[in-house]
């Protein structure tokens, strides 16, 4: 097949939350040499199903491909392409940053401005929450770097498809 | 009445119709065993798990049943690995259960303990852990169910020591429940009609069907659409059978079907390989583009539309880019296929395919597969057609892999789908002779001859004595060249014959090694004995090892390099 473009994609796919299903999927990706560059999962509000939500790299056919090895798999309920669908996506990180006393006001600024949120403070530290998609988080990250920070654990996206406006 | 998690076993698998279990016990598995003799169910004592894994997968491809095999814990289980390999990559339906530690020394590193369920994941259609008796007998009818539908593959189920030892009720769940599986069977009418009018308006069609035609059972409907369309058929290694390549029925044993083109791909024939290039239409029913049918892909049937039927919607589009997928039983869009072509026939047809027809013909009678008599030396091609003409019409062959392989599937003329057994997709040596011993468990009065090297041979020789303490007569045929043939053949033409670990010399002697197993042990050495040992060695109800001493360095050609073109081949 002609290589096309490569592109980021989101995909959700609901599985029956059972052993092995995170290690399955994960194994899918390492073993046709698929790129996962974020994941997610955590119950839905039905009983014993999943979502994951992941974010995939490749061309079309690869796309393709990944979308309907996924659905092979057993355990595998449905599988949302985002290719098709407008899609709301959120991303939350926390952001642990150097703040001392010249600082802290340039950080309380930005933070506001991102309607991020103060969750730990300490002498020397704060720790920031926000939510946002992947532009904002990029966003507040490339401003924060320049204060620095110590240390940054992100969830990875979650996304859903947005409700047929008619 | 409560039944322990052992009984429940038997119970399932009585309640789906097995015979035979395939297997080798051990310290985790031996409540299963103690039940055993109970069930009625036969067991078949392996010597080593993997010739258990591979019986399964005979007897499987032989009748079209599920397989099912039972080994123990850890080395047991890992042994399993390289037989359930070869039946995903052929979609084999089996079922394998493994013995596991009990549940609460899972994860400590404890005796025979391995994490098989994590090893097998990326070779098997599904597995299972069963944590809790209550369970059992759910995921014993989940494990069939998806074994034998949809793309058929095999399942593992791995049983924990105190899950077949605890006790549960029996229920045996009259349905499966699984939400996310639901095979298409069905193909779209409309994308049939789409493809019948691509074929109709077609000058140079091809059908190129595999291995899903057997699984699916459509073997004679096929032949009904082909004669119908009068359209030239080339199957894949797996599809060999689907398609009679004689005429049924014919008092000459060589009387070729006039459609029938041969195996395509690298060691396809010259016809076939040339048919495809220059087939502006390719019917793929069942096959699935595998790199040793294409070459090389960009320049893979150029000028053809493309139609591919499968059941299996990852494997349209995966390789080549099809212009009408079916997503479909193989027996649905055949069937459908040949409705449309009764309601709306092809005009003129013989006048409109006679160029096309005459063409193949032409390729073929200027490049016939062949090979060269010379003095006092057996050719292996020799051999093989021997045991063609000297074999009943309703013979089981299995191969080992390499040369072996490639003749058996150029030289032995097969009408019968289930009746060539081979490890296409994962190409493992050491299959032959477990899969023979699996086919003639199943099928006890037919002739089953695994066409064998001296190199694969060896690699699950011990099973000889499965044969022989069952009674299996199966006839092994090893074209004895001293190499790894398949492996030399290539160090010849691009490793500069720089024969590296190829060399065979030192071998056992095998008709003393026949002897020391109890088989029947013969050898042919020169090219007027052969047919002596082979009616010889097909006349004794016993399981025979015929050794035949051939030529060393005979190729098999036609060969495409691998990377090329495969209208590039190289023919002598």
């Amino acid at each position: 097949m002609e290589k096309g473009d490569k592109q980021k994609h989101t995909i959700g796919v609901l599985v029956e939350n059972q052993p092995g299903v995170l290690s399955r999927v994960a194994g899918l990706f390492s073993g046709r040499g698929f790129n996962i560059d974020c994941l997610t999962v955590a119950e839905t509000n039905e009983h014993g199903v999943s979502r994951i939500t992941l974010v995939t790299e490749g061309d079309q056919h690869i796309l393709e491909q990944i979308i309907k090895q996924l659905n092979k798999l057993i355990n595998v309920i449905k599988v949302y392409d985002f290719r098709e669908t407008e899609f709301v996506d959120r991303e939350m990180a926390l952001i642990k940053l150097k703040a001392e006393s010249q600082t802290r006001a340039e950080v309380l600024r930005i933070s506001d401005i991102f309607r991020a949120k103060i969750v730990d403070v300490s002498p020397h530290y704060y720790t920031l929450e926000v939510t946002g998609n992947e532009t904002k988080i990029a966003a507040i990250l490339e401003l924060l770097e320049q204060i620095g920070i110590v240390e940054l654990a992100r969830t990875g996206k979650a996304a859903l498809a947005r409700a047929k406006k008619h | 009445m409560k039944l322990k998690g052992a009984q429940i076993f038997f119970e399932c698998l009585k309640k789906e119709g097995v015979e035979v279990i395939f297997g080798f016990p051990g310290g985790v598995v031996l409540d299963i065993y103690h039940e055993m003799p109970k069930s009625g169910i036969r067991h078949i004592l392996v010597r080593h798990e993997q010739g258990a894994a591979h019986m399964a997968d005979g007897y499987a491809r032989a009748t079209g049943r599920v397989g099912v095999c039972l080994v123990t814990s850890g080395p047991g289980a890992t042994n399993t690995v390289t037989g359930v390999a070869t039946a995903y990559m052929d979609s084999i339906p089996m079922v394998i259960f493994t013995g596991q530690v009990p549940t609460a020394l899972i994860g400590n590193d404890a005796f025979q303990e391995v994490d098989i369920v994590g090893i097998t994941r990326p070779c098997t259609k599904h597995n299972y852990l069963v944590k809790d008796v209550n369970d059992l007998a759910r995921v014993i009818k989940e494990a069939f169910y998806l074994a034998r539908t949809g793309r058929p593959g095999p399942v593992l189920v791995d049983l924990p020591k105190d899950v077949i030892q605890a006790q549960a009720e029996f229920r045996y769940p009259k349905k499966v429940e699984l939400q996310g599986y639901r095979p298409t069977y069905e193909a779209h009418l409309g994308q049939i009609k789409r493809a019948y009018q691509l074929i109709k308006k077609a000058k140079t069609p091809v059908l190129y069907a595999g291995g899903g035609v057997i699984l699916s059972g459509a073997s004679e409907k096929l032949k009904t659409l082909a004669e119908m369309l009068q359209l030239p058929v080339t199957t894949t290694l797996m599809g060999i059978g689907c398609f009679p390549a004689v005429v049924p029925g014919a008092d000459n044993k060589w009387d070729a079907h006039p459609l029938w083109m041969g195996m395509l791909g690298m060691h396809g024939t010259y016809q076939a390989n040339m048919a495809v290039q220059h087939s502006d239409l390719l019917l793929a029913v069942g096959a699935r583009f595998d790199d040793r049918v294409t070459g090389k892909i960009s320049e893979f049937a150029p000028k053809a539309k493309i139609v591919h039927v499968d059941i299996d919607p990852t494997s349209i589009s995966k390789n080549v880019p099809v212009d009408i997928p079916i997503v479909g039983d193989c027996m649905d869009a055949v069937e459908k296929l040949i409705e449309q072509v009764q309601v709306d026939p092809i005009e003129d047809l013989d006048a409109l395919r006679k160029p096309w027809l005459s063409q193949i013909h032409e390729w073929e009678t200027g490049h016939k597969l062949s090979y060269m008599m010379e003095g006092d030396v057996i050719k292996p091609q020799y051999v093989v057609e021997k045991l063609y003409e000297l074999c009943t019409p309703d013979a089981i062959i299995t191969t080992e892999v390499g040369q072996n392989q490639m003749w058996a599937a150029q030289y032995f003329q097969l009408s019968q789908p289930r009746s060539f057994l081979s490890s296409g997709g994962l190409g493992t040596m050491g299959y032959g002779l477990p899969a023979a011993i699996g086919a003639q468990v199943a099928f006890p009065e037919r002739l089953v001859i695994d066409i064998a090297g001296d190199g694969s041979i060896q690699m699950n020789i011990q099973e000889l004595i499965t044969a022989v303490c069952n009674n299996l007569p199966v006839k092994v045929a090893i074209l004895n060249n001293r190499y790894l043939g398949m492996v030399r053949q290539w160090q010849e033409l691009f490793y500069d014959r720089s024969y590296c670990s190829t060399c065979m010399e030192a071998a056992p002697d095998f008709v003393k090694l026949a002897e020391a197993y109890g088989a029947v042990g013969l050898r042919a050495t020169k090219p007027n004995e052969v047919e002596a040992v082979i009616r010889e060695g097909f006349a004794i109800q016993k399981p025979v090892l015929m050794d035949f001493v051939v030529a060393r360095e005979e190729g098999v050609y036609p060969m495409v390099p691998a990377g090329k073109n495969i209208s590039e081949m190289l023919l002598v």
